[in-house]
């Protein structure tokens, strides 16, 4: 299983870089890891993203998809691509620190 | 004591739902009441042949009463809501029902118009969807007249109902533009918002390997914003452009529109939450819900809906009788892919086993994930099967509910 480092700790993450234990995530870690996505700067609204990721993660046991996310988190699909430009979903679920959205097919 | 199960929806799932009940319960036990808005039963799969003039609209369409055995109450009516706490459903013009089960089964409806620009200029004239009737047949009529261009397939974004669909159409395509003699003078562009041609990487491989081989170029990652029916483009929310002289589009999915406007019944998007292996409402124990109406990590395919509906039937049973349901849905999917040229791919999965070759349903069965003429057989065998042995809700030989694990290889990507 592959590690990452966040703020000094060793984290197991996925072969893509997704945690796989969202408890090992700290508020502390989300600058490092979305700079690594080519975020920035994690501005109040990244911040509303991230915390609604991880309240559905805990909730449903799996992050939500983009379509999901605009109609539930109070952020329009728009602004999610302003916000997170690589794919929303998957880019905050990183930053998140919770495993890749289970995509329907 | 007799009890009242009310089926909403008489489509593949419902109307397969209510006819194994029937056969489990007689009229004394149980009475049984299916309600839908029409009367026309649309062979869903059907309709990617329409445009390529490979079926006639008409005859895809048969009665929906007429599929339900005798004994079983068909009331046509649009439905204003479920009320939970009271076990009632109540209809758009008055009246009402009251069940002791209820099993919703309205499937999934189209949303083009939360797109922004997909009904407007350009709808019906050059931009498409294939996935009612109307749509196919107008689709049918702009390929007749095609001379040449630009051909976009998109699936503007997911759950989408029988998700190989789009593939199909750009495979066939391919092939009906060959036949004509003028492929050379069309251009095809398959558009996705997967990361590949399919979501599981064994399947996405062997399908973008197709795509590649009958060059139809495949764009991914792109969520449908907009559509620009007037100046031929397609735009992303990341704001890439896509060029069409025709499009073909998988517009958004939903819940039937009454599960929107029923407390506590749908999620977000109006599909149903239940168990992913019992079918039983997260928080409503005589609530279940079956085939696209259902919120599941599985494909909104009518296979689905056939495998689902053995365990659901089992566990009504188990759940009136007031015992714990012991029926567990796998996930079990199978699809024939057509390809052109006769030829069609078999895919086979379930939860946990992503489609992977081999064949099916054992060593010596139909080829998976390879095409073959065999597949393509199997495929036009099918709309037999579905009138008269898939919606009777009787088994199909040989074919059970879980996905068979003999015949199929695992391989690593």
């Amino acid at each position: 299983m592959p590690t990452a480092t966040y703020d000094d700790t060793v984290v197991p993450v996925d072969d893509e870089g997704f945690f796989t234990e969202p408890d090992q995530w700290t508020e502390a870690m989300a600058g490092q890891l979305a700079r690594e996505q080519g975020v920035e700067d994690l501005t109040e609204r990244h911040w509303t993203v991230i915390r609604f990721m991880r309240a559905e993660y805990a909730a449903k046991g799996t992050g939500p998809t983009v379509r999901v996310l605009g109609r539930t988190s109070g952020v329009s699909v728009k602004e999610l691509y302003q916000l997170f430009p690589k794919g929303p979903a998957k880019t905050a679920a990183k930053i998140a620190g919770i495993p890749k959205p289970r995509g329907c097919i | 004591m007799s009890k009242h199960i009310v089926v909403l929806g008489s489509g593949t799932a419902g109307t397969l739902t209510a006819n194994r009940l029937r056969r489990m319960y007689d009229e004394r036990e149980c009475r049984i009441t299916v309600v839908d808005q029409d009367d026309d039963h649309v062979y869903q799969p059907g309709l990617l042949f329409v445009p390529f003039g490979l079926a006639q609209p008409h005859g895809l369409v048969r009665s929906r009463p007429r599929q339900l055995h005798d004994g079983i109450d068909y009331r046509r009516a649009r439905i204003d809501r479920v009320d939970l706490d009271a076990d009632t459903v109540h209809f758009a013009v008055g009246g009402w029902l009251t069940y002791d089960v209820l099993v919703v089964a309205t499937g999934a409806a189209l949303l083009p118009e939360e797109t922004e620009g997909l009904t407007g200029p350009g709808w019906g004239e050059k931009v498409f969807t294939f996935y009612d009737l109307p749509g196919a047949i107008g689709l049918h009529h702009a390929l007749e007249r095609f001379e040449g261009g630009r051909i976009v397939v998109d699936v503007a974004d997911l759950p989408v109902k029988c998700p190989v669909a789009s593939l199909e159409f750009a495979f066939l395509a391919d092939w009906y533009f060959q036949r004509c003699g003028i492929r050379d003078r069309v251009e095809l562009t398959y558009v996705t918002p997967l990361d590949g041609a399919f979501t599981k990487p064994v399947a996405a491989k062997a399908l973008s390997g197709l795509l590649e081989e009958k060059s139809i170029e495949l764009v991914t990652e792109f969520t449908l914003g907009e559509v620009d029916g007037t100046g031929g483009r397609l735009v992303s929310y990341d704001e890439r452009e896509v060029t069409f002289d025709v499009a073909v589009v998988v517009p958004l999915h939903g819940g039937a529109e009454y599960v929107n406007r029923s407390l506590g019944l749908g999620d977000e998007l109006g599909f149903v939450p239940v168990d992913q292996h019992t079918l039983q409402h997260l928080s409503h124990p005589n609530v279940f819900a079956i085939g696209d109406a259902a919120g599941l990590p599985a494909s909104k395919a009518g296979s689905v809906a056939h495998f689902e509906g053995e365990v659901l039937v089992h566990n009504i049973g188990r759940f009136l009788a007031g015992q714990p349901l012991d029926a567990s849905y796998d996930g079990h999917t199978n699809c024939f892919v057509e390809t052109g040229f006769h030829k069609a791919l078999l895919i086979d999965f379930n939860y946990e086993t992503e489609p992977l070759p081999g064949h099916f349903p054992a060593t010596l069965g139909l080829p998976l994930l390879k095409e073959s003429h065999a597949n393509h057989l199997g495929k036009l065998a099918f709309e037999w099967l579905y009138w008269h042995n898939l919606l009777p809700g009787r088994e199909l030989p040989g074919i059970g509910s879980a996905m068979p694990e003999r015949g199929k290889n695992h391989v690593h990507v």
